[in-house]
């Protein structure tokens, strides 16, 4: 039969010689090569001294950004929730009232914006499907809770600071942004949701 | 007399306390041997290094519950462990420590006593220590206890005979029964690892066996005994019994180097340092690198090789260590009778 790899090996059925019989030197040889692990470079990382680096696509808690000029990018549309095959982002959308142009972007808004930490498996197609470049995920730890009532994360702890900005660039490379354009560009253009 | 009897019992406690400690940190060494040959880094929270885990494990094992089967028999179940222990430290008594101090003109050895028979004293005691082993599976009334224990007492009687059977060789070389005499005639380099190889070979081979060590840790095989004879042992009978295991390792490392490895002679040494009671001081030192070397190397052992089958361990104690033995007799015995040594 024709090997698939090219690593099989044929097998020889043989007598031990001598010196596989008295096993000694098998098992120096074992030792050999403990010993040479005894001095090698440790696999471990110290945990809570050392940690290691995210891998650039991490995908952790979410951040809600808010615009240069600090007003939130979010306009309650919905796709996130839509997209969301957990089901764990509802929010309940608001008119802005005059005088809240600093606050937010756009006339609508989402007066509550909650994502169910329990829920969300952390796929990143809210993010995918925001046309505001509102929601992204980001590589902070969503931290365990002892109580479900505190894992529904609202916009007290979604929405970034104004001074406080969260750093979103590995997310949103100059690949992410042009893919997501082309791809609007071609969902507005092919007619195809009636 | 008071002075010697005072010296006597400084000796006798520092021997106890040391190989209690250097028992204690065998389990730390263990761990951390095991995690360096798994690529990993072993116990280091406790302490910088870890260099506490051991007493964490001894107050741990010390809170734990302690259970006593209710079909088990409660003193034999006791006295199991104790044993063990017992037997574990009875052994360093005729081990030299090192040559011996001058103290206001009296010269004192570093031993406990030198019993001119010390090697049939170790291989008594030893050979008590199955009865702890023995015991302890028995009362337990466990089937795996039981089978753990049987194992172990069977492994250890057939590894006693091919052991004794090694040192005679030596015995014969030899002619003196005193470990002490032994060790004084190995000075200046003469090592009796260089006259009796493979007298040395089968007897660690059956060091490893007689302390129960990796390849020869049948008695306690988890995968078929769960935990061997201490299966229903908790607490710190339970820590006796794992204890008693790193103190034989001790023992035995300490026995392997005085008999084979020129004890607590140094050799080129006495041309740096003439003062008899340093001299003796830096020998006691080698000595227990000697020893720690040995720890070293039962460990190295264990994170190597797998564990023989029940099968195969007898098969080698019987067929061919044994015959071995004899042999090794044999041709020690025509050696020496034709390089004329015979009286």
């Amino acid at each position: 039969m024709q090997s698939l790899t090219n690593r099989s090996k044929q097998v020889v059925k043989q007598e031990l010689t001598f010196a596989e019989k008295i096993y000694l030197p098998a098992i120096l040889n074992g030792m050999k090569i403990t010993l040479r692990h005894f001095f090698k470079k440790k696999a471990t990382i110290s945990y809570p001294e050392v940690k290691r680096d995210f891998a650039p696509v991490y995908r952790g808690q979410h951040v809600l950004k808010r615009d240069e000029n600090g007003a939130e990018r979010c306009t309650a549309c919905g796709l996130c929730a839509l997209s969301c095959p957990a089901e764990a982002i509802t929010m309940v959308a608001a008119e802005r009232n005059k005088g809240e142009e600093k606050l937010y972007r756009e006339e609508k808004y989402a007066s509550t914006y909650e994502i169910n930490m329990l829920r969300c498996i952390f796929c990143g197609l809210c993010e995918e499907a925001c046309p505001k470049e509102a929601i992204f995920l980001t590589d902070r730890i969503v931290a365990t809770s002892l109580n479900r009532s505190e894992m529904i994360y609202g916009k007290d702890k979604l929405v970034e600071g104004v001074n406080e900005r969260i750093d979103i660039s590995d997310r949103q490379t100059s690949e992410v942004i042009e893919f997501k354009r082309i791809r609007i560009f071609s969902i507005t253009n092919c007619n195809c949701w009636n | 007399m008071s002075t010697y009897l005072l010296i006597k019992i400084i000796i006798i406690v520092s021997v106890f306390l040391i190989s209690l400690v250097v028992a204690m940190y065998s389990t730390y060494a263990e761990r951390k041997v095991a995690a360096f040959m798994q690529d990993r880094l072993g116990p280091n929270r406790a302490g910088p290094f870890g260099i506490l885990q051991p007493m964490a494990d001894g107050v741990k094992m010390f809170m734990k519950e302690e259970i006593i089967p209710n079909v088990s028999n409660k003193f034999l179940f006791i006295l199991g462990p104790s044993l063990a222990m017992m037997t574990a430290c009875m052994t360093s008594a005729v081990i030299p420590w090192g040559k011996g101090l001058t103290i206001g003109g009296n010269f004192y050895p570093i031993q406990a006593t030198d019993v001119n028979i010390g090697i049939l004293y170790i291989f008594g005691v030893v050979s008590i220590g199955v009865y702890g082993i023995m015991i302890g599976g028995w009362a337990s009334n466990n089937k795996y206890s039981l089978l753990g224990a049987l194992r172990a007492s069977s492994q250890m009687i057939s590894y006693e005979i091919a052991m004794g059977l090694s040192i005679i060789a030596l015995i014969m070389m030899t002619g003196t029964l005193s470990v002490r005499e032994i060790a004084e005639q190995q000075a200046g380099g003469h090592w009796n690892v260089f006259y009796q190889p493979f007298g040395f070979l089968i007897f660690i081979i059956c060091a490893f066996a007689e302390t129960n060590r990796a390849p020869f840790d049948l008695p306690e095989c988890e995968t078929e005994l769960v935990g061997g004879y201490h299966t229903e042992y908790s607490s710190m009978k339970l820590g006796f019994y794992l204890f008693a295991e790193y103190i034989n390792m001790f023992i035995s490392s300490a026995v392997i180097s005085t008999l084979y490895f020129g004890g607590y002679n140094m050799p080129f040494i006495g041309r740096f340092v003439t003062d008899p009671n340093w001299l003796s001081m830096i020998g006691t030192m080698f000595l227990f690198g000697k020893i720690f070397f040995f720890i070293f190397l039962f460990m190295w052992i264990r994170w190597t090789l797998p564990r023989f089958r029940y099968d195969q361990l007898m098969n080698l104690g019987w067929k061919i260590l044994l015959p071995l033995a004899i042999a090794n007799i044999f041709v020690t015995g025509m050696v020496m009778w034709w390089m004329g040594k015979l009286s």
